[in-house]
């Protein structure tokens, strides 16, 4: 139980699991690393363990779903959908959050230690795909006794593990609810990843990724890699109203501070990053991103990858002015889903608020989502 | 598009536990309906976001599509029944969405209603206006109803597609169904809205159904 357990009133719980040496994860790419998956848990597993929620993070989120974030003390990501009284009630729900492998929160990560030779991985780490951080979870659950998950949950990155979760244990899957996310990285995904990476890389602080070993952070370039993937998880509308084009201050200064206050705002927005990511971190789990195509593994067929999981209740929630992974890669999984035969569900969500609405407070999503999960609930005799 | 009672007569037609797919399927009124009373594994297809997330709080499983473009994705004879309630004339390619909806069912429920009606054509013929009547309410600029047509254009359909007219009734606000032949003219004035029940032609006939008289509760 942690410090804010008690105002949360609920109970929570979490760590780090480590799998032994006779348990490695076998990633996708043939490579097998010894796995340490760092996780959180709020509310308890009922008697017949049928309660368990996983709740899947993004590009840049961690387990700390419905926690105060250790770095830098904001409310967990998705506590407006988690908490009592909420969507994800831990009265009712035994919800689970991880750190994907990759990540850099106390899951086995280019940040962890090799246990081979005693230093970070640092680029020795082997890279990782959306199947291996789901095999991850699906280790963690077993782990943790539960036989079949009631739902997975997640947005942008953490849609595509939903997805892959129906592709790969549709059996060990009672309902799952895919946000703003994809099928597949588009090449204007891949481009915009590709920029941050190339950021991070030419950062001298760098150093081929080796920087931890010599003390050193790429902080810079990983703060330009962050300012520019925040501007694709806004709207321009949503820019337009908050900043429009006014100043930091009284005219311009005719040369090349921070004159107008998106500039501060996206500067502040890198500067703060670094302090709570590692630079390889983001490397390995982009490229993760890039390489998702669920299609590709399966004949380059979208359908075929749901055939399994016609007995999942699914959920697809896009938003109309998410220009990242815009609706038409929702409707794109949708179809598979019908093709499949698959019980899905579908709405796009007005709002301008860019891709970013999956964090935010959205009334439509949450209504959407606790009609979705309360129906699932009572299917699944769930108190 | 007040003429709702063909809900009670789609509710006698559907058999319990059986695959439904509601096009157009509003608020989910219906499918609602349909999952108390006879246990359907129930779809939805809703034009509507709003309408969607109600769907979705009421626990239904609906997706938010046009009944023009996505009904081509769903697979052959995935369901049991397909129901297009007074949606039909506002879909852009009726032929088309006819075509689908006994694609992907055995079974097609198709209400609308009847712009061959009396009222329609006296309004039309007496003040030389569009007609405003009580199964078409709204004016000719606001209306969805892009493809009206009469029970005569849509018998005429039918047979065009090779459906085979398995029931129809005439819908009136308020008035039990009435089982009607389609190919009499004068049911063509007479009736407000129509209901028809079809299949596809040059299949088995139809399962053992239910008999006329549990059809239209007469």
């Amino acid at each position: 139980m942690s410090a804010d357990g008690e105002a949360l009133s609920v109970e929570e719980n979490g760590g780090t699991y480590v799998f032994g040496a006779d348990r490695p994860l076998v990633l996708e790419s043939g490579a097998n690393i010894a796995l340490e998956v760092a996780y959180k848990t709020y509310g308890r597993l009922n008697a017949d363990r049928s309660n368990a929620v996983l709740v899947c993070h993004a590009l840049t989120g961690d387990q700390y779903a419905a926690s105060p974030h250790p770095t830098t003390g904001k409310p967990g990501w998705w506590s407006h959908l988690i908490g009592p009284g909420k969507p994800l009630d831990p009265a009712r729900y035994f919800i689970i959050a991880t750190n994907s492998v990759g990540g850099c929160m106390g899951s086995s990560g280019p940040s962890s230690i090799n246990p081979a030779t005693g230093k970070a991985w640092g680029l020795t780490f082997p890279v990782i795909t959306i199947a291996d951080m789901v095999r991850a979870q699906a280790m963690l659950v077993e782990a943790l006794g539960i036989d079949s998950l009631f739902a997975v949950i997640g947005g942008s990155m953490g849609g595509m593990q939903v997805l892959q979760w129906a592709a790969d244990y549709p059996e060990r899957l009672f309902s799952a609810l895919c946000v703003a996310s994809a099928a597949r990285h588009t090449a204007q995904n891949i481009a915009f990843h590709e920029v941050g990476r190339q950021a991070i890389m030419a950062d001298p602080d760098w150093r081929g990724g080796d920087y931890a070993s010599l003390g050193v952070r790429p902080e810079k370039g990983l703060a330009v890699a962050r300012m520019a993937a925040h501007i694709t998880y806004l709207s321009e509308p949503a820019l337009q109203r908050k900043f429009g084009r006014e100043l930091q201050r009284d005219g311009r200064s005719w040369g090349f501070d921070a004159d107008f206050q998106v500039e501060s705002y996206l500067r502040h927005q890198g500067a703060s990053f670094v302090d709570r990511f590692d630079a390889n971190s983001y490397l390995y789990i982009t490229r993760a991103t890039d390489y998702f195509d669920l299609a590709e593994t399966h004949g380059g067929v979208l359908a075929n990858a749901f055939t399994k999981a016609r007995e999942v209740r699914f959920c697809v929630l896009s938003f109309t002015s998410d220009w990242l992974y815009p609706t038409t890669e929702s409707r794109h999984i949708v179809r598979a889903l019908n093709a499949a035969g698959a019980r899905a569900s579908f709405v796009e969500i007005e709002s301008d608020k860019g891709h970013d609405a999956f964090l935010l407070d959205e009334p439509v999503m949450d209504s959407a989502i606790r009609g979705f999960l309360a129906s699932a609930a009572t299917a699944r005799g769930l108190a | 598009m007040s003429v709702r009672e063909d809900f009670r007569e789609i509710l006698r037609l559907v058999r319990p536990s059986s695959r439904v797919l509601d096009v157009g399927c509003g608020e989910g009124d219906l499918l609602e309906l349909l999952t108390r009373e006879k246990q359907v594994d129930g779809r939805g297809l809703e034009i509507e976001a709003a309408n969607v997330s109600t769907c979705l709080a009421r626990g239904l499983a609906v997706v938010q599509g046009d009944a023009d473009r996505d009904l081509d994705h769903f697979p052959t004879k995935a369901f049991d029944y397909a129901i297009l309630s007074q949606t039909l004339q506002a879909t852009r390619n009726p032929r088309h969405v006819l075509g689908e909806l006994l694609r992907i069912a055995d079974k097609a429920v198709v209400t609308f209603p009847n712009f061959g009606h009396w009222r329609v054509r006296l309004g039309l013929l007496i003040d030389g206006r569009m007609p405003e009547t009580r199964a078409l309410p709204e004016p000719w600029w606001s209306t969805p109803n892009i493809h009206l047509c009469t029970l005569a254009d849509f018998n005429a359909l039918c047979a065009d597609l090779d459906l085979r007219v398995e029931a129809c009734a005439a819908l009136s606000a308020g008035k039990p169904a009435r089982p009607i032949d389609p190919s009499r003219p004068m049911e063509n004035m007479r009736a407000e809205a129509v209901l028809f029940f079809l299949s596809r032609r040059g299949e088995e006939a139809s399962e053992p159904s239910p008999p006329r008289g549990d059809l239209f509760g007469g």
